[in-house]
């Protein structure tokens, strides 16, 4: 019997699973969902009139932030919610059930598609609630119905992406308590680019940093789909970005999950 | 395709260390189909580390071990097809319910919808767990949850089953309950390799007992094999007072007598007729024996005897 015939089928069976065990727990996705909210509202209403000035002149002001400073908030969105996969993969690999899926004869790497097809669902959903509280606060998008498809693709790439790597860093880590902090940094990541202000308003050291860090490129693709602003390279390198974290997260979880069981 | 004498596990040299600790050292057995063998030892010998092996989750540094046919090395997906394993933790989600872990298993057996639900409501039925069926799994006492765990175990319909301590932390009830499915697998022709800190569990369902120490088989065979290799029974005899103590003492001869307790020690062969003559001779020298009590050898003295660091008294002696 190939088991390698059945992976679409086992992977469907995980993939129900996950949702399901996501509809019985809804405490984490409903959390995930809330902190890229609170952190728009919080840079739209505390922060907005001042840095919303600083960008766009003083008559700007806030309704101008709303603008720049969303699609951050949609990347912070997948940073976030991908927080809840390395969580939730950590806590499975704690548990017996991983223990029999390994003693049986189906496509081991189902137990991972079915973690990343579930979280990439959840994270979907969050960025959709992300971009209807943004619209209803402000956010005022030019782009056209192609600008959106195009959107929802990257969009599509950069969670699957950062889904995979989010899975490899539950893999890797010992415990549940250290799986949750290990997706810190990714969470950091946009306040050092241009996510939230411009990079020519930074140190030289930090603005450095900032252009070349994989964020920097995302953002400046999404802003530039939604907003109409220059894309010029940066779609090709955030493109690049994605295939090399996602496909290195793949490979990386794999690799760990097939190491021995060591509990 | 399945004939009686066929053998369903059979290891050879097997070795595994973590680090510098050894944990198995050698191990060779052999387990006939159709038959329940149970690995017995205390706790840290290396007993699921074996069945780890055996059910091909982690690998062996030396020696080789075949289950069902297959290599566990090198055809592990055959080996996977044909075992079931409950281990000594539980592996049921507990975010689903105790019927969806079950259609969950279906599914990854690929038994189809209508067949695997079929099987899903059977098996809740056979475990007497219909009830709790509907329930999420996090809600289940320790001994559904294992009951659960098993019924997911059969779901495939294995050919060889491993239970790891499938009764360790359980109450005597349940315990009860759990031996009494393993007697019904076994009705049904399936092979168990039983592992248990239980001596009394081995005796109760095992054919072959192996005890593992150390990582090595110290002693293999049938349980009564195993108890007779401890010479050891005898009759306690007690007595009202320390004449009635002298007399037996006279009487008897050979025995090994305990002045405080007021007690008399008799070797005894554990047969009615020795036990007969015994009392007969007591009658004869009118002796007055308070309380009489026969002690058979049962594998707490043959397990104490054989993994024991500092010798056990009652295997020197004789």
């Amino acid at each position: 019997m190939s088991t390698a015939s059945y992976a679409l089928t086992d992977s469907a069976t995980m993939i129900r699973r996950n949702l399901k065990r996501m509809v019985r727990y809804p405490s984490m996705t409903v959390m995930l969902m809330v902190m890229p909210i609170v952190f728009l509202l919080l840079f739209v209403f505390v922060f907005g009139g001042t840095l919303g000035a600083g960008i766009g002149g003083a008559a700007a002001g806030r309704a101008e932030y709303v603008n720049y400073v969303t699609p951050a908030i949609i990347l912070m969105t997948i940073t976030s919610a991908i927080q809840g996969t390395s969580i939730s993969v950590a806590m499975d690999m704690t548990e017996g059930i991983v223990d029999r899926f390994r003693t049986m004869a189906i496509a081991r790497v189902s137990v991972l598609t079915g973690h990343v097809v579930g979280s990439l669902i959840q994270t979907l959903l969050s960025i959709t609630a992300v971009i209807g509280v943004a619209l209803l606060v402000g956010f005022r998008p030019s782009a056209g119905v192609g600008d959106w498809f195009a959107t929802a693709g990257v969009l599509l790439l950069m969670t699957f992406a950062f889904i995979w790597l989010a899975a490899a860093l539950g893999l890797a880590s010992k415990s549940v308590e250290s799986s949750s902090n290990v997706g810190l940094p990714l969470v950091l990541l946009p306040f050092l680019g241009s996510g939230f202000v411009p990079t020519d308003s930074m140190p030289t050291a930090l603005r450095w940093f900032a252009e070349y860090q994989p964020f920097t490129p995302l953002i400046e693709t999404l802003r530039g789909l939604l907003m109409g602003t220059p894309i010029g390279n940066n779609a090709a390198i955030a493109l690049g970005w994605c295939v090399v974290i996602g496909f290195g997260g793949y490979l990386w979880s794999k690799k760990l999950f097939n190491r021995e069981s060591t509990r | 395709m399945t004939t009686p004498s066929r053998s369903a596990i059979t290891v050879t040299g097997l070795r595994r260390s973590f680090g510098d600790h050894v944990v198995l050292d050698g191990i060779d057995l052999n387990v006939p189909s159709g038959t329940v063998f149970s690995l017995l030892g205390a706790n840290g010998a290396g007993k699921t580390t074996m069945v780890k092996i055996l059910s091909t989750l982690i690998g062996a540094d030396g020696g080789s071990a075949r289950v069902a046919g297959h290599d566990v090395a090198a055809e592990p997906d055959a080996v996977r097809a044909a075992i079931g394993v409950t281990g000594q933790f539980s592996a049921v989600d507990n975010l689903l319910t105790g019927y969806e872990n079950l259609t969950l298993m279906a599914d990854l057996h690929h038994l189809g919808r209508a067949a695997g639900r079929q099987r899903a409501s059977a098996l809740l039925e056979q475990f007497d767990l219909v009830e709790a069926g509907r329930k999420p799994a996090a809600t289940y006492s320790g001994g559904m949850r294992r009951r659960l765990d098993l019924a997911m175990t059969l779901v495939g319909s294995p050919q060889v089953i491993f239970l790891d301590e499938p009764t360790t932390g359980l109450d005597p009830r349940s315990r009860r309950s759990m031996w009494q499915i393993v007697r019904e697998l076994v009705a049904g022709g399936v092979t168990i390799f039983l592992t248990t800190q239980y001596l009394e569990e081995a005796d109760q369902l095992a054919d072959r007992i192996a005890v593992l120490d150390h990582g090595k088989i110290v002693a293999e065979g049938t349980p009564d094999e195993l108890k007779r290799r401890i010479p050891g029974g005898h009759v306690l005899l007690r007595f009202t007072d320390s004449r009635e103590l002298e007399s037996a003492t006279r009487v008897i001869g050979q025995a090994s007598r305990d002045s405080d307790a007021l007690a008399l020690r008799v070797p005894h062969d554990g047969s009615l007729r020795s036990l007969k003559a015994l009392l007969d001779r007591l009658d004869a020298g009118a002796v007055e024996v308070d309380s009489l009590s026969v002690d058979t050898p049962d594998l707490d003295d043959v397990f104490l005897a054989l993994t024991g660091k500092p010798k056990n008294e009652k295997v020197t002696t004789p």
